[in-house]
This record gives C-alpha cells, sequence and structure tokens, in this order.
C-alpha cells in the first residue's frame, strides 16, 4: 500500500515503508542541512571563507548549493511533485529556472559593472 | 512522455472532464499561482544582490546585524533566525501530514494536523515581527556622515561595539521635540535621538579608548577599524546620531539593505499571514465536515501547496540575507 506515492529518496538509496515515514525522513535531512548551515554561518572556517571558486567565496557556493538541495526535498516530497507526470514537474521547475539564471546574471554583471565605476570613475560617494 | 495522455473516451474532452497533465483543474491553478509568485520573489532576490555586488565592499555583515534572541541578553548571531526556520520546516510537515491523513478520509487526523500547522504559522508571524521591532529600534546606534556613510564605534580594549549611550558626553540642552499641538501649522518632527551630535563628538574626544569602525570590509572580511587619529579626523565628518532603522537612515550600514530586508522579509510575512488566514478557514471546513461530505480532502491538499511555497521562498530569504 504506497497510495500512489513513491517512496524513494536519494535515487533509491532510501526506501519508506510509508508516505508518513518518508516525510519524517525528509524532515530529518532538511533539519541537518539547516543545521550544517547554521554552525558554518556561526564559525566561518577560515578555509571556506578564503578560497574564491569563480568570483565568490567558496562558503557561499556551499550555502546555495545546499539550499538547492532543501528547495528540491521541499518541492519533489512536501509538495508531491515527485508523484506528479513528468511533463507537469519539468513545466514547473524548468520556466523559473531559466528566467531565474538569464536575470541574475544580467543583473550581477551590471551591478559588477556599477562597483567598479563608483571604484575607479571620477565619483566620490565615500565623504 | 506521458503527457497527452486522453483518458477514457467517456470523458468530455471540451468540458473539462480531461486532465492532460494528471492534476485536477484547481492543483494546476494553484501552480500558475506559484510559479508566477516564484518570478516575483526572485525579482526581489536579484535586485537584493543587484544592490549588494554594487556596494560589495560595504554591505552590512548579517552576523552582525541579527544578533538578538528573545528573552536572552548577549550575543547570539543566527541562532533565532534558524529556529525561525526550523519552526516553518516543522509547520509544512505537519501540513503536508495533513494532506497525508486526508486521502486516508481521516478527518480527526487532518483537524489535528491543520492545528498544528496555524500554530507554526502563527510563532513564525510572530518571530518575524520581533524581529522587526528590534532591528527597528537598533542596538548601539551609529553616526551618519554627509555622504550617507555610518560611522559605528568599538571599545579598543576589548574590540566589542560601543553603544552612543557608553561614552556620549552630557550637555544640556533645551532641545524639545516639536509637535505639531504647538507648530502654527501642522508640522512635526520626528522623534528626537537619545544623545545629540555635539554630545557624541564630546564624549568621543573625551573618551580615548573608542574607535570609530568604518563600512568598508578589509581583507579578512571584516569592517576597517580606524586608529584614533584617523577615528577623530573621519568624526568631523559626521552629520547626524541614527538609531535604529528604516528606510531613509540605518545604523547598520547601508540604507539600501535595511530597505530590502523590510521589503522581502515583509513580502514573505504577508504570504505567511495570508497563509495562515486561508489555513484557519480550511481548518473551520475540516471541523464542520465539508470535505467528508465532498468526498475528497483535495482543498487541503492545494492550501498544502501554497504553504509549502511559503517555506520553500523562506529557505531562499535565510539563505541570502542571513547566511551568505
Amino acid at each position: 500500500m504506497a497510495d500512489g506515492h513513491k517512496l524513494e529518496i536519494f535515487r533509491g538509496l532510501v526506501k519508506f515503508k510509508s508516505n508518513t515515514q518518508k516525510i519524517w525522513g525528509v524532515l530529518a535531512f532538511l533539519t541537518l542541512i539547516t543545521a550544517v548551515e547554521v554552525v558554518l554561518g556561526i564559525i566561518k572556517p577560515v578555509s571556506l571563507t578564503d578560497t574564491y571558486v569563480l568570483g565568490m567565496k567558496l562558503i557561499n557556493w556551499i550555502f546555495i548549493i545546499l539550499t538547492l538541495v532543501k528547495a528540491y526535498y521541499i518541492a519533489w516530497d512536501f509538495m508531491h511533485l515527485r508523484d506528479e507526470k513528468s511533463s507537469l514537474r519539468r513545466a514547473i521547475v524548468w520556466t523559473p529556472i531559466f528566467l531565474v539564471i538569464y536575470l541574475v546574471f544580467i543583473l550581477l554583471v551590471e551591478a559588477d559593472y556599477i562597483y567598479n565605476v563608483y571604484k575607479d570613475g571620477f565619483v566620490s560617494w565615500n565623504f | 512522455m506521458n503527457s497527452t495522455v486522453t483518458t477514457g473516451t467517456e470523458t468530455s474532452i471540451w468540458d473539462g472532464g480531461n486532465q492532460p497533465l494528471g492534476a485536477s483543474y484547481g492543483k494546476l491553478m494553484m501552480w500558475f499561482f506559484l510559479v508566477s509568485d516564484a518570478l516575483t520573489f526572485s525579482g526581489f532576490l536579484a535586485a537584493y544582490g543587484f544592490s549588494r555586488f554594487k556596494f560589495i565592499e560595504t554591505w552590512p555583515i548579517a552576523d552582525e546585524v541579527f544578533t538578538h534572541v528573545p528573552f536572552f541578553h548577549g550575543n547570539y548571531p543566527m541562532i533565532y533566525v534558524a529556529l525561525m526556520t526550523f519552526i516553518l520546516i516543522m509547520s509544512s510537515v505537519t501540513m503536508v501530514l495533513a494532506v497525508d491523513a486526508g486521502h486516508k478520509m481521516k478527518k480527526n487526523a487532518v483537524t489535528w494536523y491543520m492545528f498544528a500547522t496555524v500554530i507554526g504559522g502563527i510563532i513564525f508571524v510572530g518571530s518575524q515581527a520581533w524581529e522587526w521591532g528590534t532591528f527597528i529600534k537598533g542596538d548601539h546606534g551609529a553616526l551618519e556622515t554627509k555622504g550617507g556613510r555610518i560611522l559605528q564605534f568599538v571599545k579598543a580594549d576589548t574590540g566589542e561595539r560601543a553603544s552612543l549611550a557608553d561614552f556620549a558626553a552630557s550637555i544640556p540642552d533645551d532641545r524639545i521635540i516639536h509637535e505639531r499641538k504647538n507648530g502654527l501649522w501642522f508640522y512635526q518632527e520626528p522623534t528626537l535621538t537619545s544623545v545629540s551630535l555635539e554630545e557624541v563628538v564630546e564624549g568621543f574626544k573625551a573618551d580615548s579608548n573608542i574607535l570609530i569602525r568604518t563600512e568598508v570590509i578589509n581583507e579578512e572580511g571584516e569592517k576597517t577599524l580606524l586608529d584614533r587619529k584617523a577615528s577623530l579626523a573621519k568624526l568631523a565628518e559626521a552629520t547626524q546620531v541614527v538609531e535604529g532603522a528604516n528606510l531613509i537612515h540605518n545604523e547598520y550600514g547601508s540604507r539600501l539593505f535595511a530597505d530590502f530586508f523590510f521589503f522581502i522579509t515583509g513580502f514573505h510575512g504577508f504570504h505567511v499571514f495570508s497563509g495562515v488566514v486561508i489555513n484557519i478557514i480550511i481548518f473551520f471546513n475540516v471541523v464542520i465536515g465539508t470535505y467528508e461530505r465532498r468526498g475528497h480532502y483535495e482543498m487541503v491538499e492545494k492550501v498544502g501547496l501554497y504553504w509549502h511555497f511559503v517555506d520553500l521562498v523562506w529557505v531562499f530569504v535565510f539563505t541570502f540575507f542571513y547566511l551568505v
């Protein structure tokens, strides 16, 4: 008896007996990730804050990736996207992802340019 | 691809009888709304990223802004907001348990899980309000320069932040708040700061243990601390005292930080508030047996989608406002 729910997470690595059990399992996982984020945010290991990957601190990449992991499990298991048809799932997920990547790319590049204008240009703002 | 399955010939295609994506009309419309709402929030967060990259060297450090926990004194960065995150995830769990119980037509279980969800939502909104109150009230106070930059104060011996009241001189002054009832016309002014600019300047000159900290972030990722001589020179540029934060002045640093804080957490808090209201309506519908008579609890599922979405957005707000 599975009520039409898919009861596997981590690509079948962990299997649950019922939907209720899966919910608690996902909660434990989300709590663990949040705890890791908070601990990293408080101690801020120097090895992670001093390493830059693609212009951003490694620790910030870790935070963003952990956030996306959390978002995945909320959408897939709490919002039941795992049980929806793949076409609906793709329509819901890829539309915002495409638009957001586009918007973020444009805005951040532009902001970096303005930062350089403030820094090197003939604009005085720190007075 | 399983998207174009048309079930059975007996369903009427043109009367909305078929479900091409396997989801009911109501659920599909909820997803339409959630995707567009997700884009709205993304717009806000991307704008936040824009302003932050623009002032990347002077942006406030969230750990130094949100340091309070209700009923506890001291410096606890992140702890309370992490607790709020957990409360919201927990209320998401009770919601999904309510949906699960609804599938099994267990009315009592749905009732109690909905009740728990509403309580979780109320606690979260209350925490949000408290967080706003703390942020608006301010912590140590600061000075603002002509160019709108913020100067904060640090005790030289301990390296701790110094509040304005710790060192400000006491200069007798007759200046009182101009109230509307005393005005010739309908003019009034905002609340005066607890110490005046002269008091801060005089107190600073008298106390050699106080140094100025500017907004600029140095190589170590900390705010730059000026030495005593540079501090005195910088002090001459100050034009006013700032205590707390609003849309125009912000003692924690860049005013844009406060603006985005109010807009994004405010917009999210509004979502949580409306989610709580909708959950309460659904709760009473469950209690009076509306869905029991209808034969299914799909309404709980649809509202559940909205509630999880609110949780999902918070996960991102938490990362970009408090962690990164």
